[in-house]
């Protein structure tokens, strides 16, 4: 029950709304084929593959944050958290390398099923919906649910019966949430990260938070002006997910857990994290108490992030070693949007030509398809190819589907601007064309075409640095790009605003120069409109 | 330049879905090289006539021969008249993102497939002989009313047609230009073109016309 933040197209209000829809959509596109055809899909051979490949593929969300699966905040380069600890333990059981692959976290379930990663292992929740879409391992922690207030807050709640009636943060569809509902609090869910919910609790916006063990150690009582009150408020149990019917590999993994909780290898990562508790000791059946290991890294995130550096410091020192991950995430946003404006330029072309010159039934198909695609929102668009398709034996990758998704979508924009364009110019100019013997073709090339473009320019470009931008709903699709880069950051080292302003900057820089180009070519094309007077 | 005879019989043409034709059985004729006019009230049908003429519109009825292209409504698609008409449009529709030069090497590249090079060294002829040599790569927006006329003139017969019609010719020209054009329209009546002029001037008429023709209600007859 983790960090679930959703791809955001457009700023961060309307988050919620698109993770929702998203949740919905997979659920809706499943409905169908669950239980005919997704025990079909699974062919049982799933560890004999992964020991071909030579690596455990499992699924995570980077942004899920500390102490899961998170980036080091003093190189962001590389991921840690004791997830990523022990996903390399049981892969190194198996004999095998473990590669995580990133995928938003409350589509975990939808990818695994989709056969993007071997198993989802990402501080998923054992409960009775999970086991109707994957199979689950045994248990390999246990979190108690721990209620944060503010330090000294005489008002503040302090037991489940104290609840009723109170504003208190969580994280949707967790068992917090849950309990939070049944005793009666008001509960506030947050998308953005778990940072923002201690944050709103420090400002007063809440009267208390209750979440996670682990999240309330790493983002809670890491605050000095805010503590957990003691007290049982329930425990959730954490397994890894794996697909339906390959019980090959749940039994070998299993065995791997039962390995590295016999040896004490999974307590000393736990201790190692700080989150060594009675209950996961029970559950390990290892003896209770106090840890022999230091949490050397608690400590270390304490040390890092527990309370930001000034900027100065951070623009000196942690922000260069963001570069290498920003300028790939930069990379991946312009060569999903190339290649999705390349698709949507020559389509786009198409439709206007249709819908303007084109006889009945071509203009009708091309109205039909351009009021189709922009009265229905990208995200279902995307999900619908990325987990709709393969039900019909068709499966993209996840850059192909970002790349067709956006360009099928932006070629009805498109195809719009080149109309308005086409139709500025008087029909005159047709008939002119015509009348010297100029075929239709010729005189669209030749006389309307290029009269049409200087108009058209402004409103595609506008539309190109939009898709730069809407490129970023492909992290729900496992890519990391420009957006999902920063908010990953900004949830490991606890630095929305200056790291903001950092992806801001980025999305300037491969904005801007297009605007330029832009500017300079609908000049250059009217020159000509410049009379003598 | 070589005009040819135009020969109009029985055209009737009539608007997709109206009731009554545009035209009714309208025949004439115009000798090589010589200029007629068509006058008449605004809706007669002055315009549609010059459409069909230019192979824009397609008649219902009738036969149009323009030396030895000839089309029979129904059985000859009107459009191979395109290009072998030439047609000055009212507002002159010249093509504002080419140059006068441009304008006018367009259609003779890409419909008759001439090299650029012959095709330029044509045009600066024309364009010469209009009296628009200084203005041969300027763009129509800096060309004056006058200019722009004679630069769709040139563009028409850079297609050497065998015929050029004129709509309105003097609509959008002040008055005093008036003696211009009929200048322009015996330059090149002296070079042997054909031409039909559809026009409400009295004055253009009576200094410029070999014959006129009155069209009424879509009926034609010699005025």
């Amino acid at each position: 029950m983790r960090g679930a933040r959703p791809g955001r197209t457009r700023g961060s209000c309307g988050g919620r709304t698109v993770r929702r829809l998203a949740r919905a959509l997979v659920v809706l596109a499943a409905a169908g084929s669950i239980g005919a055809a997704a025990p079909d899909d699974a062919t049982g051979d799933a560890l004999a593959r992964v020991r071909a490949a030579g690596e455990l593929r499992w699924g995570a969300d980077a942004q899920g944050g500390a102490p899961y699966v998170f980036q080091d905040p003093m190189d962001p380069n590389h991921l840690i958290g004791f997830e990523v600890d022990l996903a390399a333990a049981l892969a190194a059981e198996l004999g095998v390398g473990a590669r995580p692959v990133q995928g938003q976290w409350d589509m975990l379930l939808d990818l695994l099923g989709r056969g993007d990663f071997d198993v989802a292992l990402n501080g998923i929740e054992v409960a009775d919906e999970k086991l109707r879409v994957a199979l689950l391992t045994r248990p390999y922690y246990v979190a108690p649910e721990r209620l944060t207030v503010r330090r000294g807050d005489a008002a503040a709640p302090r037991t489940l019966a104290d609840l009723r009636g109170r504003r208190v943060g969580t994280l949707p569809g967790s068992l917090a949430e849950r309990i939070l509902r049944r005793a009666g609090a008001e509960a506030r869910t947050y998308d953005g990260g778990q940072n923002e919910i201690y944050a709103d609790l420090l400002l007063g916006r809440t009267d208390a938070v209750l979440l996670d063990a682990p999240i309330s150690l790493y983002y809670g009582e890491i605050e000095p002006a805010l503590e957990a009150a003691p007290g049982d408020f329930g425990e959730v149990r954490y397994a890894i997910a794996v697909p339906r019917g390959e019980e090959g590999l749940r039994a070998a993994l299993d065995d791997a857990l039962a390995r590295l909780a016999a040896d004490g290898r999974l307590r000393a990562i736990y201790e190692r994290w700080g989150l060594w508790n009675d209950a996961t000791a029970a559950l390990l059946a290892a003896p209770a108490g106090g840890g022999r290991g230091v949490a050397e890294a608690l400590e270390a995130w304490r040390a890092a992030v527990g309370k930001p550096p000034p900027l100065l410091e951070r623009l000196r020192d942690r922000y260069p070693r963001t570069l290498a991950l920003f300028a790939r995430g930069a990379a991946l946003t312009l060569a999903l949007s190339f290649t999705a404006m390349a698709l949507a330029v020559p389509l786009g072309v198409g439709l206007a030509l249709c819908r303007t010159y084109g006889p009945l039934p071509l203009r009708a198909l091309a109205i039909g398809y351009i009021e189709f695609v922009r009265g229905t929102p990208l995200l279902v668009q995307l999900i619908m190819l990325y987990f709709g398709l393969p039900e019909l034996g068709v499966t993209l990758d996840p850059f192909a589907a970002g790349a067709v998704a956006l360009g099928l979508n932006y070629a009805a924009a498109e195809a719009e601007n080149y109309r308005a364009g086409l139709e500025s110019v008087p029909a005159g100019q047709l008939e002119a064309s015509w009348a010297l013997g100029l075929s239709t073709m010729q005189a669209l090339r030749f006389v309307v075409g290029p009269q049409a473009v200087r108009v058209a320019i402004p409103p595609a470009t506008n539309d190109f640095i939009a898709l730069l931008k809407d490129s970023s709903l492909v992290s729900l699709v496992t890519l990391t790009e420009l957006t999902k880069t920063y908010l990953n950051l900004a949830n490991a080292m606890r630095d929305h605003l200056g790291l903001g302003l950092l992806v801001a900057a980025w999305y300037l820089a491969i904005g801007l120069p297009f605007a330029w180009l832009a500017r300079r070519a609908e000049a250059r094309l009217g020159r000509h409109l410049r009379s003598a007077a | 330049m070589n005009g040819a005879a135009l020969r109009v019989e029985g055209l009737t043409h009539r608007h997709r879905g109206a009731a009554a034709p545009t035209l009714r059985d309208v025949s004439f004729a115009v000798p090589a090289g010589a200029i007629a006019a068509i006058v008449g009230e605004s809706g007669a049908g002055k315009t549609t006539l010059l459409r069909c003429l230019a192979g824009l519109d397609r008649a219902e009825r009738g036969t149009i021969a323009v030396g030895d292209r000839v089309v029979v409504a129904g059985r000859h698609a009107a459009a191979t008249l395109r290009g072998h008409v030439g047609l000055v449009f009212q507002s002159f529709e010249l093509f504002p993102h080419l140059t006068v030069l441009e304008n006018c090497v367009l259609a003779p590249r890409r419909v008759r497939g001439a090299a650029r090079r012959a095709a330029e060294a044509a045009a600066r002829a024309l364009l010469d002989r209009l009296g628009l040599a200084d203005k041969a790569d300027e763009h129509p927006a800096r060309l004056s009313g006058g200019q722009c006329q004679r630069a769709a003139i040139a563009r028409a017969l850079a297609m050497a047609p065998a015929c050029l019609l004129y709509d309105e010719p003097t609509s959008a020209l002040d008055p005093a230009r008036r003696s211009e054009l009929v200048e322009v329209l015996a330059r090149v009546r002296a070079d042997g073109m054909t031409q039909v002029v559809v026009t409400h001037d009295a004055a253009l008429v009576a200094a410029a016309a070999d014959r006129v023709f009155r069209i009424d209600g879509g009926r034609l007859a010699a005025a």
